[in-house]
């Protein structure tokens, strides 16, 4: 056997990892491979950095090779290795640390940089770009203190950051050189539409903004433009474009321009020299989007197994935003010039614009606003230089038309050819898709991804590709298929549960060894959600694991973010009295409370509690008649009530009784998520019951009762599950509903979530239409809260699980009494 | 280096500590948690997570990790660092038990010591 020739590679990003796991695809590589990373970590999916920042994802879900990986296929990767030197007649590289290494062929994968505007105060501390994990760490740490964003720079990735720092709080601006938004890739109106869309979200848009200069003293606090504005920042995101990372190659005489120069085997001017991605000059193009550069990763693979006619002749490229909600695609060239023509559909109400530009019969240019479901058709088209004269009179509104298909997304898939492109990231066609389905057996959404990496880099096509696994499999594909609860298991919530009451399970050890769990112990994922099964299943039976519970569970407050906790009493309905605030403002007084604040709950908060002051203040409060409000839990919060006929004109019913019967009956129960009730006494609404999990709107002769409203990360309006006629319904509605949602519920899943996996029609049935089922279940419900329904700080001061309060040992009592 | 025996501090009985729980101790101008895992082991860090100095011992245990309250961080217990592709260390302290009784070794550096980490 001969020795394996070194493979060494300078820079860890997207584009070389696509080339070594195609090498390494087959297990045959002859190649030992060393990687230096600038960056001290694996190699992620950059492309979904603004999921990241606007809070969608998190580091874990865009990783694409682990530490695994690479120990698998006997890599070496030196991370936060940064390449200072090559030699290109030693063959061998040299690291800031001093590491040497020798290649017999060596990558250059040093990616771009993101450029700087050259305006002062361009250094000052806040000013930050947006390329890596980093980044958006500073970004996101500085979302939690800080107000004030301006990001430079409106095309793709500064109007993604824009979105993600508006979703993590920020006011933003964004400050943009040109008339419109993305003019690269946006002709005006859509750069309007984009424009419209981005203030509508409350994001401020300045277009022809000239930066003249970043001001602050010790930190960046304004940006002050041509024109004289100042905007004030406490952050500013510099997202004006990237310049190829080339710096290293020059220095090692190899040809550089614009940026590293190769031919259409991916060689530069040295042949043991190839080079992949964004620091790369191909053709006189640089490439920053991710398909071209898993096109030459793919050259440059196949070249190292030693296919040398492989080659890489340049990309027609394709882009969409990833902004959730914003619906953008655009592809080719859509200026306007002589000899072009053009075919545009608005449609103003649904903010829908579409443009193609159509040259000698054949499409040029997309643009797409609003409505990108024919993107890749329109793509497709282009990219293969179709005559579309027969389809020019249907062409704008797409191919379910042009085929005079049905208007139906699967037909449209089904009807797509073989060689469409499902995935413009990964270059996967329909074909590959459906093959890979049917020869390996796939039926899950992972492993496609997993098989072909179609919607494994921007996920823009997942829809796509799961009507492609319909369409395949037919009724046999499940969408909802396995999500294991965690990495502890290869189970979903679902299949544990059953489980669990199938098998008579009693206590998570049991659950653990019956159900084959990998670690020891679970984690801190899988033990709260079981210790809920195992308590929602066997009430009375289980006995609650406290140290598989969340800490504000397990000490009846809310932690925050300096250890100290939050304290909430209980205030019936809303509902409270001079005694009770007495008790409040004497336990503030009492142990230096330093913030009360009145909830959106109708109740107060008191912040700021010492652990060890949690005991006496709830004795205080228990002596007032106040208990627990388990504003902590995942389990009954509040219910919300208005004055209704008590004292409002326009009342039908008694909404505060009502709202006092319906805490006093679910208070102390747990539910997979936490559950927020209100009682509204009448169609207004003051009570805001329409956003609650459980709502109830009084009207004359009656109770509308709703399920499933959300108001936080989501806002969703609720579903009218029926109308009763007495008090005593309703209370036995409740009590059913949020029964049928513990037993059916999955840990951490919200009404509204577990209503739209099941079916509203499905709960309807269940809870209307049978009433047996329905008395059952409440029941059923009532038999829990029996063992529920106490005050949990009451048992606390009476000495329950005292050693959650007090430290082991504590000297500074001792020092303190000396 | 020899560990001095005066430098052992009796902290508590072993079973003071529930077993996947943790205790907090206070002592020489120190705040430390003080673990008792699913296994019996018992380990000692500093109470502050190395993210947002988030207190430990209020975080749910796990094999010998323990997962930060405050922001999901988890941190090894045997050796104090975050695990996965976070990254920080917490201060960990050597602990034994003597007929039941926790301690654990609070270094007061000797001027030798000082010398050979200075």
């Amino acid at each position: 056997m001969t020795a394996k020739k070194k493979l060494v590679v300078i820079g860890n990003g997207m584009a070389p990892g696509r080339v070594l796991e195609t090498l390494y695809a087959d297990d045959s590589a002859a190649w030992e491979t060393v990687i230096f990373n600038a960056e001290p970590r694996v190699n992620y999916n950059r492309i979904m950095l603004s999921p990241v920042l606007s809070g969608e994802k998190s580091y874990d879900d865009i990783i694409i090779h682990d530490e695994t990986w690479y120990q698998t296929h006997n890599i070496t990767l030196h991370k936060g290795q940064k390449i200072t030197a090559i030699d290109r007649a030693a063959q061998t590289v040299t690291s800031e640390s001093g590491l040497v290494e020798s290649y017999d062929r060596l990558l250059i994968a040093t990616g771009s940089s993101p450029f700087i505007l050259p305006v002062p105060g361009k250094d000052l501390p806040g000013v930050v770009t947006y390329r890596d994990l980093d980044d958006v760490n500073a970004m996101l740490e500085a979302a939690k203190t800080q107000k004030h964003a301006v990001v430079i720079g409106g095309g793709l990735l500064g109007l993604e950051a824009a979105a993600g720092l508006k979703a993590q709080g920020m006011t933003v601006t964004v400050l943009h050189l040109m008339p419109t938004l993305m003019e690269r890739q946006l002709d005006a109106s859509a750069g309007y539409l984009l424009e419209r869309e981005m203030r509508r979200r409350d994001i401020d848009v300045i277009t022809k903004a000239n930066t003249h200069a970043l001001l602050g003293e010790d930190k960046v606090e304004a940006v002050k433009l041509d024109d004289g504005r100042e905007i004030p920042a406490d952050l500013v995101v510099m997202a004006v474009g990237i310049r190829p990372n080339a710096a290293l190659a020059k220095e090692a005489g190899l040809a550089v321009q614009r940026g590293l120069i190769v031919n259409d085997q991916m060689e530069t001017s040295d042949p043991k020299i190839f080079a992949v991605g964004e620091c790369v000059e191909h053709r006189g193009l640089c490439y920053g989007l991710v398909a071209p550069l898993y096109e030459m990763a793919t050259t440059i693979a196949s070249q190292l197994k030693g296919d040398k006619s492989a080659s890489y002749t340049g990309s027609v490229t394709s882009t969409k935003l990833k902004v959730t909600g914003v619906d953008l695609f655009s592809a080719g060239d859509f200026a306007e010039e002589e000899g072009r023509e053009e075919i545009v559909l608005r449609d103003a109400a649904q903010s829908i614009y579409k443009r193609l530009v159509l040259k000698d019969n054949k499409i040029i240019g997309v643009v797409l606003y609003g409505d990108t479901g024919d993107g890749p058709w329109f793509f497709q088209l282009l990219k293969d230089q179709t005559d579309i004269s027969d389809l020019r009179e249907t062409l704008i509104f797409g191919q379910n038309f042009a085929g005079s298909a049905p208007l139906d997304p699967m037909a449209a898939v089904a009807a797509l050819p073989d060689e469409a492109e499902i995935c413009g990231c990964n270059g996967i066609s329909k074909g590959m898709v459906v093959q890979a389905i049917t020869e390996k057996g796939l039926t899950r959404l992972d492993d496609v991804r997993a098989h072909t990496k179609a919607s494994s880099s921007c996920g823009s096509c997942t829809g796509q590709v799961e009507k492609l696994l319909a369409a395949t499999l037919g009724q046999s594909y499940n969408p909802n298929a396995v999500k294991p609860l965690c990495g502890c298991t290869d189970l979903d919530h679902e299949t544990v549960r059953q489980e669990i009451f199938a098998q008579k399970l009693t206590s998570i050890p049991a659950v653990m060894q019956a159900l084959e769990w990998k670690s020891s112990c679970g984690c801190a994922k899988c033990r709260p959600a079981l210790n809920y099964y195992l308590l929602s299943s066997w009430p009375g039976i289980y006995e609650d694991d406290y140290q598989s519970r969340f800490i504000n569970e397990r000490v009846h407050a809310n932690i925050q973010k300096d250890g100290t906790f939050s304290v909430v009493p209980r205030m019936w309905g809303g509902i409270t009295n001079a005694n009770e605030l007495r008790a409040i403002a004497d336990v503030v007084d009492k142990y230096n409370i330093p913030t009360v604040k009145v909830t959106g709950g109708q109740r107060i908060d008191l912040l700021g509690v010492k652990k060890e002051d949690l005991l006496p203040v709830w004795a205080d409060l228990n002596a007032a008649g106040m208990v627990s409000g388990h504003a902590y839990s995942k389990g009954l919060r509040t219910v919300k009530t208005c004055v209704g006929t008590d004292w409002c004109r326009f009342g039908t019913q008694d909404s505060t009784g009502l709202g006092i019967k319906l805490e006093k009956l679910l208070w102390g129960s747990w539910t997979p998520h936490k559950l927020k009730l209100a009682v509204t006494g009448c169609p207004r609404n003051c009570a805001e019951a329409t956003c609650k999990d459980i709502g109830v709107v009084c009207i004359d002769g009656g109770y509308d009762i709703h399920i499933g409203g959300a108001a936080g990360m989501q806002v969703r309006e609720t579903d009218l599950l029926c109308h009763v006629k007495s008090e005593a319904e309703v209370l036995e509605y409740a009590a059913a509903i949020t029964q049928l949602y513990r037993r059916q519920g999955h840990y951490l899943e919200r009404i509204y979530k577990w209503s739209q996996r099941v079916g509203l029609d499905v709960i309807k049935a269940t809870l209307v239409d049978d009433a047996k089922s329905r008395q059952a279940l409440a029941a059923d419900f009532e038999y829990s809260q029996k063992f529920d329904r106490h005050d949990p700080w009451a048992e606390r001061v009476q000495g329950k699980h005292r050693h959650q309060f007090t430290p082991l040992r504590d000297d500074t009592v001792l020092e303190a009494a000396e | 280096m020899t560990l001095l025996e005066q430098n052992w501090h009796d902290i508590g009985a072993e079973t003071d500590i529930p077993l996947r729980g943790a205790r907090c101790v206070k002592i020489e101008g120190r705040t430390l948690a003080i673990f008792r895992t699913m296994d019996g082991s018992l380990f000692a860090i500093d109470d502050a997570c190395p993210h947002k100095k988030g207190p430990l011992r209020d975080g749910i245990v796990h094999g010998h990790a323990v997962t930060c309250p405050l922001h999901n961080w988890v941190i090894n217990l045997e050796t104090g660092e975050a695990q996965g592709e976070d990254h920080g260390k917490t201060a960990t302290y050597q602990t034994r038990l003597q007929q039941g009784r926790l301690q654990i070794y609070l270094p007061k550096p000797t001027g030798q010591e000082m010398r050979a980490a200075g």
